[in-house]
């Protein structure tokens, strides 16, 4: 039941004129839990994001949030729940200080309260500095933090971060990471949307895959990965007359599963016990002097994951290309 | 790696206060979005131009190049333009509240708006009530630029505030129009030119500017009917500044002008919140 689920989503179907943006979706978010909503663009992940934050109706099927519904309870769901959008939802022209009194307000907190809130937030987002600035001012990063601290005024037991760190730098990604990680511990539920499959991996306690507005896979970041297969090892020799010989040391350990690339003098394989038959395996290379220029044991990416799943893959925009027309392989 | 910083849950120490009544928590939510609107104005120099610079521009002009070709009936021009320009300038300032809302939905800070458990008339009430405090300073700088080029209004104190009032009614009722046009389109360019482009046709072909009866009899028709026409006599009756017009003209001018500026919000808050309430950030 619906009970200990943060959030509950049941045959969600969204039109947008003729878009069928959520075709069915079904989705549960465990108590305390992260789970990731992983899509490309287009995919429904914000439309869903918005149907569970009262912005938008479904036109079928039903959705609860902190065991509210999302239609007939609208209302009382907004004093438990928090959103980041995808845009950050900033004012640029008020200071830190002022952007999160205003939201403390908004909830309406106490002008006292809103405002000690208010430095508690800027204190553990690492704002405090650049409370009295103006966000215009503010980094990519900032901006987001602050966007992710108004989101937090309340404290609110369900959370939705849309897209949280696009845009973002590499090391700004890490700390808003580190954010929500420490959300998570706290004993938020969040539910995140990403396109980027590491995010996801990262943060994830379960991710849904959602493609054409449906969950068409769920489960955690490991579950996802052995669906499509194990790990893969992958050797390149560094002269062509080795290839052969190399092949047939292979053959000993992976039996008739070896593949073999001889324009890039490359050799893969299914591997069952992993790293224990590397080591046996570079050993055997060696005894046979065949020089080993590429050495890799490859888990598949959560790319793999959607490529199998869905046929495209996660970064490519959904819009069907001409037929005949030339595509550039994307890598 | 960055660490991050412990997020405790002393969010839940603080409370929201219960048990006010919806209406106050409208009053008091649009209150906390005037001042964020207001603060905007003062920390945008861009915005500062517009609500001081471009009414003084218009004065200046209309007394000085056109103020010598425009004859009015019993009077001097200047007398006779200033209620006119007033009335313009206040219906204009409406626009800020076209081209603030159309930002907001492009920053995506209305969706988070919509998500709080605010009052949701309020995010509109605010950008007109800080409308009205812009206007009010612009008005005061009018005043006094107007009172340098020789403006006079005659009357009593309390009939001048009550123009003063007046003017705030058509700042206010003006904004809302401005809200739902901001609500509609698509753009921050697009709020701004269909913020202005239907009042130009308004404020130019009403009394603003000239007596009405040198315009063509067809414009006149609509010039009579006109609000900022009704609105900018009604202002000068309350100012004793058009010996043209008889104490009946004054107080029908007044009734019409109120009833105006009444149906004006009528219509535009209802359609206006609604539309609110049904805009997602694009």
């Amino acid at each position: 039941m619906a009970a200990d689920h943060a959030v509950h989503a049941e045959g969600l179907v969204k039109h947008y004129g003729r878009v069928r943006a959520l075709d069915g979706l079904d989705l549960d978010v465990a108590e305390g839990s992260l789970l990731a909503l992983l899509g490309p663009n287009g995919a429904g992940k914000t439309t869903a994001v918005r149907i569970f934050t009262t912005l938008l109706q479904p036109d079928a099927g039903h959705a609860s949030v902190a065991g509210f519904d999302v239609v007939r309870d609208a209302d009382r769901i907004k004093s438990h729940i928090g959103l980041a959008g995808q845009n950050v939802a900033i004012d640029e022209y008020l200071t830190g200080l002022e952007n999160l009194v205003m939201i403390g307000r908004l909830y309406h907190l106490a002008s006292r309260d809103a405002k000690r809130r208010a430095e508690e937030l800027l204190m553990q987002f690492d704002l405090i500095d650049a409370a009295n600035r103006i966000a215009k001012t503010y980094s990519g990063g900032m901006r987001r933090r602050l966007d992710l601290a108004a989101s937090l005024v309340l404290l609110p037991p369900v959370l939705f971060l849309d897209e949280p760190t696009t845009g973002l730098d590499p090391r700004s990604r890490r700390q808003v990471w580190g954010m929500i990680s420490s959300l998570v511990s706290e004993g938020s539920t969040i539910l995140l949307t990403t396109q980027y499959l590491e995010e996801a991996d990262e943060l994830a306690n379960r991710i849904a895959v959602v493609d054409a507005g449906r969950v068409i896979a769920e489960g955690t970041s490991d579950e996802l990965k052995d669906r499509v297969g194990g790990n893969r090892i992958e050797i390149a020799v560094a002269k062509d007359a080795d290839l052969a010989r190399a092949a047939e040391v292979a053959r000993r350990y992976f039996s008739s599963d070896v593949t073999v690339d001889p324009a890039q003098r490359r050799i893969s394989a299914p591997s069952k016990n992993g790293t224990s038959q590397l080591a046996t395996l570079v050993r055997d290379f060696d005894g046979a002097g065949i020089d080993i220029v590429d050495l890799q044991l490859h888990r598949p990416s959560l790319d793999d994951v959607f490529l199998t799943l869905t046929g495209h893959q996660a970064e490519e925009e959904k819009v069907a290309a001409p037929a005949g027309r030339w595509q550039r392989r994307p890598r | 790696m960055a660490t991050a910083p412990a997020i405790s849950t002393a969010g839940t120490r603080y409370q929201p206060i219960a048990g006010r009544p919806r209406i106050v928590w409208a009053f008091l939510d649009a209150l906390v979005l005037a001042k964020r609107s207001v603060l905007e104005t003062v920390r945008v120099p861009e915005l500062i131009m517009f609500v001081a610079i471009q009414p003084i521009m218009f004065v200046l002009l209309f007394r000085y190049v056109f103020g010598g070709a425009i004859q009015v009936p019993g009077g001097q021009y200047v007398n006779f333009l200033m209620p006119g320009i007033f009335v313009q300038t206040v219906a204009f300032g409406g626009v800020t509240t076209a081209i603030g809302l159309a930002q907001d939905m492009q920053r995506g800070i209305i969706d988070r708006f919509r998500s709080l458990p605010m009052s949701s008339s309020a995010v509109l009430t605010g950008r007109t009530i800080a409308d009205l405090a812009r206007n009010l300073f612009t008005v005061i700088i009018m005043l006094t630029v107007g009172f340098l080029v020789g403006f006079r209004p005659g009357g009593t104190p309390f009939e001048f505030l009550l123009g003063i009032v007046l003017l705030l009614g058509v700042s206010f009722a003006f904004s809302w129009i401005s809200a739902f046009i901001g609500l509609l389109v698509r753009s921050v360019e697009a709020a701004q030119s269909g913020g202005f482009i239907w009042l130009f046709p308004l404020t130019f072909a009403s009394s603003a500017f000239v007596p009405v009866a040198t315009m063509p009899g067809w414009l006149q028709t609509f010039a009579r009917h006109n609000p900022i026409s009704v609105l900018a006599d009604a202002l000068r009756g309350l100012f004793h500044v058009n010996p043209a017009l008889t104490t009946g003209d004054i107080r029908w001018a007044l009734i019409q002008s109120v009833a105006w500026i009444a149906g004006i919000l009528i219509v535009f808050v209802p359609l206006s919140v609604v539309r609110y309430r049904r805009t997602t950030a694009r």
